[in-house]
């Protein structure tokens, strides 16, 4: 049942070293706060689930929180790589990433049969080297037709943490535009986090089939509001794209991304963030009211 | 006729030609987000652009940097979950054409996004699989658009990362795939298709002032050539004009914080 409290206590309950997390939002809505906050509390040998690691698992990486990572395409989406992944594979540097490697077809019917309690998700897949290098893709036939198939195992996170536009006061949860696997995410994962924008009295206006996960369905709620910046809130503020564009620089060198954690997420708490962006005049600006105009 | 344009222009203007009104296009970011709002935009307006991140009939006035800007979700007619893009509507056979690039393709079109060098210790660690393998099995045709050099193109992948032709010949029938495959590779040199027996990359267009010895030198394979090779048309004043006002904003746009 859906407990708001704070950003510190979320993680720190729910999230534990050696756990499977998954981080979802398919380019938007990225948890970034919580994301930080794992960073801070020095959280080590996760198991790090994410379809499209991004920006916020290049952080974690970086920082040293992840053993292992499971996902399906690991760059800085439009501008090249991720730099931190890219240095904890090639190098081992801070230390060496283990990796499990899907696509994302398998990714997303994954998480589905997690969240449907199934064994595992079946769907036409392609022949390929990934199949030789994960074992975890099997083949099954059609008990039917006897046409071959491929098999990966559910994907059942010990926690997944997303973040949302607006929980109502009773900790209902809905999400606006582009809603990536975060619903099948959430309902795969033993516990959850759920970071919103803001609280409201109620979703009236919704439409009847919006995106809602119900309270009984959500553990922790902490109200983050920019908790997905420098990526998006569709209707609250947009995407930095300038950001992504300066992370190539600042993850390219170990020591330009040290001094960039210390400041920005180090030396930052854990309530309302002014600076999630490294840029700070760019980042100072995203909670202003006159930025919900932008979509 | 007659402007001067630059090769990349030419393979944006090239493959936007590919596609027409009729088709649902799954669109990358980069270069085919670029010819798919161009062919929108000239000879095409219909098309109809879906993006992996679930945006279905997307119209971006800029063009994204993700597959998941704001600006496709605004602009589409509907936005359905990741689940849903990739079973109903890329494994459910909606989806006409796809355009991908690579790192590596081989001579029958195979491709490696994945890494360079071995798997396990690679030299170069690339972005990996996303939705690519399953749009080479489940579009009804796909477009290959990339630069032409001799890393790139070369006898064996270090890893395949999407299914083009295989072994050649009948080799996606023999998997039991039903779908065509690569119909098209578009560099900065020429346009080859697969020849239509053996399935190898042949080259059947040749980019304006292009020889064949330079074709021959970026490539890591022996080259061979149709019957016909025509030279790649140059694109038209009005192509080029509204491709660079699309880049143009593009830019302002992502630039701004």
């Amino acid at each position: 049942m859906a407990l708001f409290c704070s950003l510190e206590e979320a993680i720190r309950d729910a999230v534990r070293d050696e756990d499977v997390v998954a981080m979802e939002g398919f380019t938007h809505l990225i948890p970034f706060a919580a994301a930080h906050e794992m960073i801070r509390q020095g959280r080590r040998h996760l198991t790090l689930v994410r379809m499209t690691p991004d920006l916020i698992y290049d952080q974690l990486i970086g920082a040293g929180c992840a053993a292992k990572l499971i996902f399906s395409w690991g760059g800085n989406p439009g501008v090249g790589s991720l730099h931190r992944l890219r240095d904890a594979v090639e190098n081992g540097w801070p230390h060496p990433l283990a990796i499990e490697e899907y696509s994302h077809a398998a990714m997303a019917n994954a998480y589905d049969a997690g969240a449907a309690n199934l064994p595992f998700a079946v769907f036409r897949g392609c022949p390929g080297d990934l199949t030789k290098v994960n074992a975890k893709f099997r083949t099954v036939s059609c008990p039917f037709t006897g046409e071959t198939l491929t098999a990966v195992p559910a994907m059942r996170p010990d926690v997944t943490i997303i973040h949302a536009q607006r929980a109502d006061r009773e900790g209902n949860v809905v999400l606006d535009g582009i809603i990536g696997v975060q619903k099948e995410a959430l309902l795969a994962a033993a516990r959850s986090v759920v970071t919103v924008e803001e609280v409201v009295d109620s979703f009236e206006g919704a439409p009847a089939n919006a995106c809602i996960l119900p309270r009984w369905t959500v553990g922790a709620i902490v109200v983050a509001p920019g908790g997905a910046f420098p990526s998006y809130a569709y209707g609250y503020y947009e995407r930095n794209n300038a950001f992504y564009l300066a992370w190539d620089a600042i993850s390219r060198d170990r020591d330009a991304f040290n001094r960039w954690i210390e400041e920005n997420v180090m030396k930052t708490g854990s309530g309302i963030r002014d600076a999630g962006s490294g840029i700070r005049d760019a980042g100072s600006g995203i909670l202003d009211a006159g930025s919900r105009d932008s979509r | 006729m007659g402007d001067f344009f630059s090769p990349e222009e030419l393979m944006t203007v090239t493959a936007a030609r590919c596609v027409g009104n009729d088709d649902v296009c799954f669109v990358g970011i980069g270069l085919p987000s670029a010819a798919c709002n161009l062919a929108r935009l000239t000879h095409a307006p219909e098309i109809t652009l879906i993006y992996e991140s679930g945006t279905i009939n997307a119209r971006p006035r800029v063009l994204p940097l993700s597959i998941g800007d704001g600006e496709l979700c605004t602009t589409a007619l509907a936005t359905v979950s990741v689940p849903e893009f990739f079973r109903y509507w890329l494994q459910g056979g909606r989806i006409t054409v796809g355009f991908l690039g690579a790192a590596q393709i081989d001579r029958f079109a195979n491709l490696n996004t994945t890494v360079v060098g071995s798997y396990e210790s690679p030299s170069v660690r690339l972005p990996g699989a996303g939705g690519a393998p399953e749009m080479a099995a489940s579009c009804q045709r796909i477009f290959i658009v990339m630069p032409h050099s001799k890393r790139a193109m070369v006898a064996k992948l270090d890893f395949l990362t999407s299914l083009g032709h295989g072994e050649g010949g009948d080799a996606r029938a023999r998997h039991g795939i039903g779908t065509a495959g690569p119909v098209k590779l578009i560099t900065d040199l020429c346009v080859m298709q697969p020849d239509a027996v053996t399935r190898e990359l042949t080259v059947t267009s040749v980019h304006p002032g292009v020889t064949r010895d330079r074709i021959q030198a970026a490539t890591g394979w022996t080259v061979r050539f149709a019957e016909q090779v025509t030279e790649t048309a140059a694109p038209s004043s009005n192509e080029l004009d509204v491709l660079r006002r699309l880049k143009a904003d593009t830019e302002r746009a992502h630039q701004r914080a």
